[in-house]
């Protein structure tokens, strides 16, 4: 911790934020949970959202939904509570395949008091272990993004069986075949009891207990985190596995903790980190010295700075994050160059005008805020897309810096005359 | 409560948004949680602006609700008029801040901010995106020009007033906004379309339109409802205080721009139009009538859009181009009546619904050849493997061309000719090709021009989107016994065109089922196309 006192202070910022709610995650929770429903219970507007955030409507029946209020459920709890009863009931005799129901609260459910843990429970009793009915709140008066996940694999907690056996569990939903490779890797390394939280399939639930070490894969599961510590388990404390350096330190901090012989892992790693940097070369050619500002989005924004700026050659101009969880960033933090701007909360017209101040060459953003900073002359890459993408590992190092490059890229490309 | 998976309207907030978006000097301060920000999107992403929509949102957390979020909201306010100085704002709330009942429009009035402002209340439980676009135009326009409404029994000026102040007539465009389907065209169409009738617009509205043009729509003799989902409460609110005629005929088809001109004409007191305009200004009528559009006649088409749109196309399909529609429905509640009575007309009854599934399952029952509808029923349609072309809100990217498409006048039907024509191409090579597959020449992977569309004459379509249980054509009888497809008769309604399959399929079972017959062949597929051809 000593020396994150060279960052200057943090700016923090509490006017008008720009960033989705929690319930956003279930646009990738439910893909990585085929045997799960998430049903939240909200309004019209949170509908819109996942439904604008998800981008098209592929599938025919989606596995997520919302419970839309209406006057009558405002009007007594009561009937809301049966209503919700009603409507459960009727999905889940429509869908006789899923295994387990997130009731999700929204801001609405949550300011009239709808208690959804009373729900599940009752529901639980009603179908007789039929299929398992967990609950927690993306509402954005409590959650941003990413940390709907948070609160969606916080639930899942309690259903966990205890073993006391040591297991390693990777805590944050990755792309599937970045989970495998990770599992190959650390097999490879002599680590072969290793589990996922979540899970591919929503009964599939990983074991926790005192031989439990946790590693986070994502920066955003820190009520997940107290949860399992709280059953036993542990945290490897790491940082996050972007880019080669992160990767590899992300895995050898793994295999330290069931005392892996260091040579053995650099055995492993050493080919891969070499590959990887090789594959980075060009695009950090194009990177490098290339000015870059951060807005507050998924919470990746410190672990993607450390990577853009340490592996690519990036400066950074501010690394804002929606909240700053210094203890999930403690190996993260001291990686980051002297002076970085870190700035905590929002206020977006201020933030856009710092943005506007020091002209950097690439922002990372948001949907709504990125074609009109594209229309102000700057290129941008939004932050929704790192989320969905497979961006994880030393073998992903390259991709991900590629994702940075390309609206550079794009821009050198384009002609008019 | 109720079960939503996907909806066609956003909430009513969004409605305003719309408003405030497709104007000038406008603001909107919204009393609303940070993850209601995720709208901006839709005019950032969807309608590509190059701009934020002029909205502030208080974007309060949970540990504001124990303080003072009325405090937030003012703060709000007036940082967002010293910002952005519109020359109107627009305060309001979403969903959650409604619950909390911090009444920011009260308190909006309650400060001394030197500029318009207009409170809206948009109940959120129980109203939709549209209503809340139509009433956010009407409280707006109303919060302008309520000091200018002339005192009752004042004589309202006539609509031929123009040839005693010796200039040529002007109406107000109204209706036309963002996220509306293909609005920014039509705008521009329906302008040269008017000035060739030496007709000048007064004020278009919302779209591109200031606080200050809103002040001049009672100047106006007469006002056009075009999309009467956001213009119909502003236009009767104007009628009833100004006395400015309506238009409410919507000029999208032949028929309809002809109507359209033949009222405004008679209304403003100008010589009726040519009758040969539209033959001369359009090629819908030529090309519908040309040899090459024999094939159109009885397709099957089923609609399902907004009101306008979806009325509009019945009136087009049956008509214009010698469709059968088989099925029209509409979303939008606020004109169900409309609907119902375009489809009385049709020999139908209206589906007023706004349940995708329901509408998907109407779709499927109807065995349409065509499917006009909005992006949801585009999913529907590919996943039933019927040709599919959008003609309605709400939009997907696509339904922003770069280039001119407008719906209405001439021009417009120009463009629905080519749009809704092109996907019956499509289905029609689709099934060529498909006759041809066991040709030496045909190589597998050549198959589709669909986009994404499965190959269907190899694969029931129905399969090959969604996941979860799917509308697939009946194969039990109602009874509930067994019906068996022979190889024979498989073999048989292979070689049928896929946009007809369902309905054939569905066709002979029934027959099969009259008869008792338990064993479909291909004899059985053609007694029942006999009998059904009676
Ligand atoms: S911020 Fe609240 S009301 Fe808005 S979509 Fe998210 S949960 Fe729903």
């Amino acid at each position: 911790m000593a020396l994150t006192s060279t960052l200057p202070p943090v700016l923090r910022e509490s006017g008008q934020r720009e960033v989705f709610c929690g319930l956003t995650s279930i646009v990738w929770l439910h893909r990585r949970m085929p045997d799960a429903f998430f049903l939240v219970v909200g309004s019209r507007t949170c509908a819109h959202l996942i439904q604008s955030a998800a981008g098209v409507m592929i599938f025919a029946e989606p596995r997520f939904g919302t419970a839309i209020l209406g006057e009558r459920d405002l009007a007594g709890l009561a009937d809301a509570n049966e209503e919700l009863d009603r409507l459960v009931g009727d999905l889940l005799a429509r869908r006789p395949e899923i295994r387990t129901l997130f009731l999700v609260g929204s801001c609405p459910s949550e300011v009239i008091k709808l208690d959804l843990a009373k729900a599940a429970e009752r529901i639980n009793t009603r179908m007789q272990g039929r299929v398992r009915v967990v609950n927690y709140s993306g509402s954005g008066i409590e959650t941003t993004f990413t940390q709907g996940e948070d609160g969606a694999l916080t639930s899942l907690v309690p259903l966990l069986p205890s073993s006391p056996d040591p297991q390693l569990l990777i805590v944050g939903t990755l792309a599937d075949g970045v989970e495998e490779r990770f599992l190959t890797l650390f097999a490879r390394m002599g680590l072969e009891s290793v589990r996922t939280l979540p899970p591919r399939q929503s009964t599939d639930l990983p074991p926790v207990g005192p031989g439990t070490r946790l590693l986070l894969a994502q920066p955003f599961v820190a009520d997940t985190v107290r949860a399992l510590e709280r059953r036993g388990a542990q945290r490897i404390s790491a940082p996050y596995p972007l880019g080669v350096e992160g990767s590899c330190a992300w895995m050898a901090a793994a295999a330290a903790a069931f005392g892996i012989d260091p040579q053995r892992v650099a055995e492993v790693l050493d080919p891969l980190a070499e590959r990887g940097r090789r594959a980075l070369e060009p695009l950090r050619r194009k990177l490098e010295g290339k000015r870059l500002f951060l807005l507050p989005d998924s919470q990746l924004e410190i672990p993607l700075a450390r990577f853009l700026h340490r592996e690519c050659g990036m400066e950074l101009v501010e690394v804002g994050t929606p909240y700053l969880d210094r203890q999930l960033m403690a190996e993260e933090l001291p990686l980051l160059p002297e002076g970085t701007q870190l700035s905590e909360g929002q206020d977006v017209e201020k933030q856009l005008e710092r943005v506007r101040a020091s002209r950097p060459d690439l922002v990372v953003c948001g949907m709504g805020l990125a074609n009109p900073l594209e229309a102000e002359g700057f290129a941008t890459k939004w932050s929704i897309e790192l989320v969905f993408s497979p961006i994880h590992g030393c073998d992903q190092a390259a991709d991900l810096a590629e994702l940075f490059a390309r609206p550079l890229n794009r821009r050198e490309l384009l002609q008019w005359n | 409560m109720e079960l939503t998976l996907w909806t066609y309207e956003g909430p009513p907030h969004v409605g305003a948004m719309r408003v405030a978006a497709s104007m000038e000097g406008v603001h909107y301060v919204l009393h609303a949680p940070q993850g209601d920000t995720y709208a901006d999107l839709l005019f950032t992403m969807i309608e590509r602006r190059d701009r934020r929509p002029p909205v502030t949102y208080t974007t309060f957390q949970a540990r504001d609700l124990g303080g003072d979020t009325a405090e937030l909201v003012k703060r709000s306010i007036q940082q967002a008029v010293d910002r952005f100085q519109p020359e109107a704002l627009l305060v309001g709330e979403s969903c959650t801040a409604e619950l909390i009942q911090d009444q920011p429009g009260s308190l909006a009035h309650g400060m001394d901010l030197g500029v318009p402002v207009v409170s809206l209340d948009l109940p959120a439980y129980s109203k939709k995106e549209n209503w809340g676009a139509a009433e956010t135009l009407y409280q707006l326009c109303r919060g302008l020009l309520k000091d200018l409404v002339p005192p009752p029994g004042t004589a309202k000026p006539g609509p031929e007033r123009w040839k005693q102040e010796n200039r040529r007539p002007r109406v107000n465009l109204l209706g036309p906004s963002l996220l509306g389907f293909r609005c920014r065209d039509d705008v521009r169409e329906l302008r040269s379309l008017l000035a060739d009738h030496g007709i000048d617009v007064n004020v278009v509205a919302p779209l591109g339109a200031r606080p200050a043009d809103l002040i001049r729509l009672p100047a106006a003799d007469a006002n056009l409802c075009l999309y009467p989902e956001v213009a119909g409460p502003l236009c009767s609110w104007l009628e009833r205080n100004f006395g400015t005629p309506v238009v409410r005929t919507v000029p999208i088809g032949i028929g309809a721009t002809a109507q359209f001109l033949r009222e405004l004409s008679s209304l403003l007191g100008l010589e009726p139009p040519e009758l040969r305009e539209a033959d001369r200004s359009s090629r819908l009528p030529w090309y519908s009538k040309s040899v090459d559009s024999t094939y159109l006649t009885g397709k099957r088409v089923f609609i399902f859009a907004d009101a306008t749109h979806a009325i509009a196309a019945a009136r087009i399909a049956s008509r214009e181009l010698g469709f059968t529609v088989v099925g029209l429905g509409s979303y939008s509640r606020e004109q169900a009546r409309e609907v119902r009575a375009a489809a009385q007309e049709l020999g139908l009854e209206a589906l007023i619904s706004d349940d995708y599934l329901a509408v998907e399952q109407a779709m499927a029952d109807a065995a349409p050849e065509l499917v006009l509808g909005t992006q949801m029923e585009r999913h529907s349609a590919k996943r039933l493997g019927i040709p599919c072309a959008v003609i309605s809100a709400p939009l997907h990217v696509q339904d922003v061309p770069a280039r001119y498409a407008p719906q209405m006048g001439w021009e417009g039907a120009n463009v629905i000719f080519d749009s809704w024509v092109h996907p019956l191409m499509m289905g029609l090579e689709e099934h060529l090709i498909g006759m041809f597959r066991h040709d030496f020449e045909f190589v597998d992977g050549h198959f589709s021009h669909l986009e994404g569309a499965s190959a269907p004459a190899l694969q029931p379509p129905a399969t090959a989107a969604g996941e979860a249980p799917e509308v697939t054509p009946l194969s039990a009888t109602p009874e509930g016994g067994a019906l068996r497809w022979t190889a024979s008769g498989e073999a048989e309604l292979s070689r049928i065109p896929f946009f007809v399959r369902g309905k054939v399929r569905r066709n002979t079972e029934a027959y099969a089922n009259e008869r008792g017959v338990a064993e479909i062949t291909e004899e059985t597929l053609y007694e029942a196309k006999a009998h059904f051809s009676r």
